[in-house]
């Protein structure tokens, strides 16, 4: 990555630019890896990339960044991955 | 395309300040699937100039001019020209705007950009509403609906955007929506392979803009396929071909559903159904929607 | 024609073309020289013949960059940023109220850093409308953080759309710069340039080094969402930016004189200033005319010259106070702030604040495209010599 001298608003690319959004969520998806067919649509329907692809397709949530909308839930078609309430923080 | 064919590689770098179940985000990793990293992108004022997030970080990964709200397809037309001076006619330049940058303020310089022939490819994401500045009515938003300015409920009828891009005899232009991953993926596929101007507008319904509860974006989508609110098509050198479901439709092989089926789980129509339901204007909206169809079947070409 | 001159101060030959042709055809022929790889215009008079002259070298294939009919002003200076922003050399042109239309995207690219030249041609902003000289059209603009020159012949222009690029693409500098001067006096009006061989033009200016860029290799987001202090940070150092054109702008005149010959001034251009007692300040079109009026006068026995401020943006303060030191001020001004006065009568007066109890007259003068003739300026010059201008003065409307 080049930075360049100048000062206008130039903006460099970072995971988590608005930090870990995983503290946005109410709900977390939980996900049954045993259930799981490997048809990646929870992957490609994930508006923030959260959802990771292994190199056989298989997946797994990235926590840090997951808002918990719950698409993946919803749009599973074998109900591999179920939203459950986060616990209250003290 | 299968799901399982497409790259892994992301644009879109999560942690980004799009709210949770966005379809802009959604569409957006889809598109890039397709284009790849060798893009460069025109940005006006909409959602995604707030998705990339603050500066001094973004969460873009590919390089991304933001710029005033009417220059979408203007930025994009120097862009290309640069590009093309430097030898890079390889670069994929795309604008990315909403509905309102595209139907409304946009129009002028999108109209100019097809007219004059830029090879770039022009997508626009439709929420159906200024989505950014806080769910006011633009354009596409259709009749009935609730905005801001339109609090009883929008009485007019939206634009068909489509129609006003085939009017412009491009190579390629197409509807898509966010909940056909693999029709928009090779939509984008397809308009990368063609020089000249392309357009590609993608059907975004939004949870807060909507009023609908934000695991269902893609539900949304689908049932505005299903309904017929939506069409999914493409018109390549104008001949259009119907995809989908919207074939289906179009060949009358498949009823639609009726509207209701969509807009009763989205709160932006709930002053049709509650206090009392709106048979009028319900009636107005099926109407309507059964013209469109008509009208693309007088434009079909088997 | 062909004529040999020796402008080298190391003894060596160039070649100059004279070229007898309107300022837009001069500034067209300017712009082509610089070599840009995009211009994006749209037309509108005056500034027609500008585009189209570019246009016949397309045609010609002497213009290799990209051209673009865009299809609006606004569109005209968006593509130029779009250009700008992917790396390349960009140039355009407008007047009045494509100037006008463009405004936000002005700021834009400004507040961008991205070196854009264009040529602005004075023109009455309406309603009416009316197509003559006059410059609220770029006084309008002036705090967008555009640089901004005022030319006064077709031969400034040549060389001052030439420096322009050199200036704008200075890694001190990286602002975009306005080249301004008067619909049909200068822009319609046919005078002789002489235009340097290509090569000078290339060796001179060199390749375009942006000091950022949009690249697929190392991608960056420009313009997003920005808070207090990082947009604070951006002005400032768009400010000090302008204070290093200031430095810069003598320096690139100066050059510019040894590899052409040419000369037409820097931030000001001093005529017959030595042992004034009166100096008249006029900007454009009105500071050449201003050249006969002080000939006309000096014979007669006044003591009067006359510094041409030459560039509006960044102004330049200093040298206006060097001038009060010795003289007392008369500023014509072909513009109006309403309410307030003369641009360039307000901006010398707080130039002047505390430094200086020189007397500062100001008139209005010429708008609407208004005739001002050597004359009319002889007698506003003899009333404030004479104790008897008063102020405010529209001249031409009340006496």
């Amino acid at each position: 990555m080049k930075k360049f001298d100048v000062i206008t608003s130039i903006s460099y690319p970072k995971k988590g630019a608005m930090g870990k959004t995983g503290s946005w969520r109410v709900f977390r998806p939980i996900f049954d890896k045993a259930k799981c067919v490997k048809c990646l649509r929870c992957w490609i329907f994930c508006p923030e990339s959260s959802i990771k692809r292994g190199k056989d397709d298989s997946i797994s949530i990235d926590y840090t960044y997951c808002k918990g909308c719950g698409i993946c839930a919803e749009e599973c078609k074998v109900k591999a991955i179920t939203m459950k309430r986060e616990e209250q923080k003290q | 395309m299968a799901l399982k064919d497409m790259t892994s590689e992301e644009c879109i770098l999560p942690g980004s300040a799009a709210c949770p179940g966005c379809p802009a985000t959604m569409a957006l990793r889809t598109v890039f699937k397709a284009l790849g990293k060798k893009t460069i992108m025109s940005v006006p004022a909409c959602c995604t100039s707030v998705i990339e997030s603050l500066y001094p970080n973004t969460s873009f990964d590919v390089p991304v001019m933001n710029i005033a709200f009417e220059a979408a397809a203007a930025g994009a037309s120097g862009i290309r020209a640069a590009l093309d001076k430097q030898g890079k006619e390889d670069i994929n330049v795309i604008a990315w705007a909403g509905d309102g940058g595209t139907y409304d303020i946009g129009i002028q310089a999108l109209s100019g950009a097809l007219e004059r022939g830029t090879n770039f490819i022009y997508f626009c994401y439709n929420n159906q509403i200024y989505s950014n500045t806080g769910i006011q009515r633009s354009g596409a938003t259709p009749y009935a609906a609730w905005t801001t300015t339109t609090v009883k409920g929008k009485t007019e009828f939206r634009k068909d955007m489509g129609d006003i891009i085939r009017a412009h005899h491009i190579p390629y232009c197409a509807q898509a929506c966010v909940s056909y991953p693999e029709d928009l993926y090779n939509k984008v596929k397809k308009a990368k392979g063609i020089k000249g101007p392309k357009y590609i507008e993608i059907l975004a319904p939004c949870p807060p803009g909507w009023r609908f509860s934000m695991n269902r974006t893609v539900e949304m989508g689908r049932l505005a396929i299903e309904t017929g609110a939506w069409a999914l098509y493409e018109c390549e050198n104008d001949v259009m071909t119907f995809n989908g479901k919207s074939k289906l439709i179009l060949e009358q092989k498949i009823e639609r559903k009726p509207l209701e089926e969509w807009i009763k789980y989205q709160g932006r129509f709930s002053h049709l159904f509650k206090p009392k339901k709106d048979e009028q204007r319900i009636k107005t909206i099926e109407e309507h929607t059964d013209q469109m169809w008509e009208r693309y079947r007088q434009c079909y070409h088997k | 024609m062909q004529s040999k001159s020796n402008y080298d101060e190391t003894g060596g030959t160039k070649t100059m073309t004279i070229m007898i042709d309107t300022g837009n055809h001069i500034a067209a022929k300017a712009a082509v020289m610089a070599k840009p790889d995009v211009v994006a215009a749209y037309p509108i008079t005056p500034q027609t013949t500008l585009v189209e002259g570019i246009a016949d070298y397309v045609a010609t294939g002497e213009f290799k960059g990209e051209y673009i009919c865009v299809e609006s002003e606004h569109s005209a200076m968006s593509a130029c940023i779009g250009s700008s922003a992917a790396g390349s050399r960009t140039f355009t042109g407008t007047s009045s109220h494509g100037l006008l239309l463009m405004h936000e995207m002005l700021h834009w690219a400004a507040l961008a850093r991205l070196p854009i030249v264009m040529c602005n041609i004075n023109r009455v902003i309406g309603p009416g409308w009316n197509i003559w000289a006059d410059e609220n059209d770029a006084i309008s603009q002036r705090d967008t953080g555009w640089i901004q020159f005022f030319c006064s012949s077709n031969q400034e222009i040549f060389d001052t759309v030439i420096q322009s690029f050199k200036l704008a693409e200075h890694t001190k500098v990286s602002l975009p710069v306005m080249v301004n001067y008067n619909a049909f006096i200068l822009s319609h009006t046919s005078m002789p340039a002489q235009i340097p061989e290509q090569k000078m033009v290339d060796d001179y200016l060199g390749k375009y080094k942006p000091s950022w860029k949009l690249d697929v290799n190392n991608p960056i987001t420009f313009g997003n969402i920005i808070g207090s202090e990082g947009y604070y940070k951006v002005r400032k150092a768009m400010d000090t930016a302008h204070h290093n054109a200031k430095a810069l702008i003598p320096q690139i005149a100066k050059e510019w004189k040894q590899q052409s010959g040419f000369y037409h001034g820097d931030l000001l251009e001093k005529y017959k200033c030595d042992g004034a007692d009166y100096i008249l300040l006029a900007m454009g079109a009105l500071g050449a005319e201003s050249k006969v009026t002080i000939d006309t006068m000096q014979k007669k026995g006044f003591n009067i010259g006359l510094a041409r401020v030459r560039t509006f943006r960044p102004f330049p303060q200093n040298e206006i106070q060097q001038l009060a030191n010795q003289a007392n001020l008369i500023v014509l001004d072909r513009n109006i702030s309403l309410g307030s006065g003369g641009a360039l009568f307000t901006e010398v007066k707080a130039a002047l604040y505390g430094k200086s109890d020189a007397d500062v007259y100001g008139v209005i003068v010429g708008l609407g495209g208004k005739d001002v003739t050597f004359q009319d300026i002889e007698l506003i010059c003899k009333k404030a010599i004479e104790g008897k201008l008063r102020q405010p003065l529209w001249y031409g409307v009340e006496e």
